[in-house]
């Protein structure tokens, strides 16, 4: 099933993200997905997320596809060139792996092989019409595929937070005119912003999900602020987070603020993309204080 | 040791289309390889049409302060103009676009690798010699030396504060490209066709 028909059916669409191990095994994973996320739309698999090696992106889309879950395939131009990415996609639309989240990846010198070549050989908006060429049955060398082309949800990433937002939106419509579907945002802490995105976004006509981290704590909030591009925790909710330690620690602070956040900037945009970290089992929780189910 | 080749005429021309030009050739370094004859008729071509506001004809334009006397002798010339057009290597033209700030400048030439001894390129400029300059569409930065990604196709989500995800002491560059098409009027240049990069440019040289 591809996302898009979500959204053409007017649905809040959500999905989360997990990412795979540092390992062969993916038991554990399924069997969270399977308890958690079993009743969303669909489920983001990371692609070495932060460039960090881990098990691959592919296969764990797979592997969930085989457990009834509808996988979203992460794909990042970090670490292969314009023949390996293709080579990829081919294979993923053989798995009936129909959608896609395209990015262009964090830099090598980010993860825990900061000696690797870093490849850039495409970049998110270039792999966008890549898949496009692809779908019209052509690939990028200007080649025929054989039968019938692969058909995708073409998925991209934009962060309405950022401190310029406008070069983002200048990039958001490079994605869009090379032929994204669907966008799911960075990270959201604060509403009024995310809303104001939206009032400029919405003219692209693409259905945006709303990026929600649930804040575990004070001191991960502060490592964002100071660390992760496009996110900013104002200061009233690093208080909230400070405030009881046991109830933060519980995991009830984060899921109140990601469920006012969600609540807040709802009728602006067209579903909600959580990126629990780690937290998957609190997502039950969250989407029911969030009013989503 | 580098090589600059002409763009096509057609892209060239493209760059003026019927806009008044200031045009600066550089005859530097004795490395280079320069198109002399072939840029020598196209400006004699665009000369004739009368759009030529003045012909700057020198050398290591890479140097900063060469450049700012041999520009300064020229201001009326160059304020005339409403393009400034470089053939030069891809240094030349990043040092003429930092100093002309609210001009458009433009490279008329794609600069390629050769093999062996490296051209003379100092300062703070970088060119990769990729063989085929994206100055145009970028206000004058080279995305490929001051992207830590050599993205084409405009930034990633990674700058924080403006600075780069890589190094915090290094300014983003699709960030600096960004304020420079916004200052110098030509945002349009981010609405270009999907930008793919070819690694082949320096076998085919």
């Amino acid at each position: 099933m591809k996302i898009t028909e979500k959204f053409e059916q007017g649905e809040f669409v959500v999905t989360a993200e997990v990412g795979p191990p540092k390992g062969c095994h993916i038991e554990n994973l399924l069997e969270e997905a399977k308890t958690y996320l079993s009743d969303i739309t669909a489920v983001n698999v990371t692609d070495n997320q932060s460039s960090v090696m881990r098990l691959g992106s592919l296969a764990t889309c797979k592997a969930l596809k085989d457990e009834g879950l509808t996988p979203i395939f992460q794909i990042t131009c970090r670490d292969r060139n314009r023949i390996a990415l293709q080579s990829d996609l081919l294979s993923a639309a053989m798995f009936g792996i129909e959608n896609l989240l395209l990015l262009t990846g964090d830099h090598t010198k980010l993860g825990d092989h900061p000696q690797a070549k870093p490849v850039f050989d495409l970049d998110s908006v270039s792999l966008i019409h890549t898949v496009k060429q692809l779908e019209a049955g052509v690939d990028l060398g200007g080649n025929a595929l054989v039968g019938e082309p692969p058909k995708f949800a073409k998925g991209a990433v934009v962060s309405p937070c950022s401190d310029s937002v406008d070069a983002q939106l200048a990039k958001m419509e490079r994605k869009v005119r090379a032929g994204a579907d669907y966008f799911q945002t960075q990270a959201v802490y604060e509403p009024e912003k995310f809303i104001r995105f939206m009032e400029k976004a919405s003219q692209f006509g693409k259905p945006v999900q709303l990026g929600i981290v649930i804040p575990k704590s004070a001191g991960m909030a502060k490592y964002m602020n100071d660390n992760v591009a496009g996110i900013h925790v104002p200061q009233e909710m690093l208080d909230e987070l400070r405030a009881d330690k046991e109830k933060t620690k519980a995991g009830i602070t984060g899921v109140e603020i990601a469920a006012r956040i969600i609540k807040e900037c709802r009728p602006y945009c067209q579903g909600v993309h959580i990126m629990a970290l780690g937290w998957e089992s609190k997502i039950p929780a969250l989407l029911q204080q969030a009013g989503l189910r | 040791m580098l090589i600059t080749q002409l763009k096509s005429k057609d892209t060239i021309l493209s760059l003026t289309d019927g806009k008044k030009v200031f045009i600066i050739n550089c005859f530097g370094c004795r490395e280079v390889y320069f198109p002399l004859e072939e840029a020598a008729e196209l400006q004699n071509e665009m000369n004739e049409s009368g759009r030529v506001t003045g012909i700057l004809t020198t050398d290591y334009i890479c140097n900063p302060e060469n450049l700012e006397l041999q520009l300064a002798r020229r201001q009326s010339e160059i304020d005339a103009a409403d393009v400034v057009l470089v053939f030069s290597c891809g240094v030349g033209v990043q040092t003429v676009a930092a100093r002309l700030e609210e001009k458009t400048v433009c490279a008329c030439c794609d600069t390629c690798r050769l093999p062996g001894f490296q051209g003379v390129t100092p300062l703070e400029y970088d060119c990769g010699q990729c063989g085929e300059c994206y100055l145009n569409l970028t206000g004058g930065i080279c995305p490929i030396t001051a992207c830590s990604k050599s993205l084409v196709n405009g930034q990633c989500g990674g700058a924080k504060n403006g600075k780069c995800e890589v190094d915090p002491n290094m300014e983003c560059g699709w960030e600096r490209i960004y304020r420079r098409l916004e200052k110098i009027g030509r945002l349009d240049a981010m609405k270009c066709p999907v930008q793919i990069r070819n690694f082949a440019t320096d076998k085919e040289v």
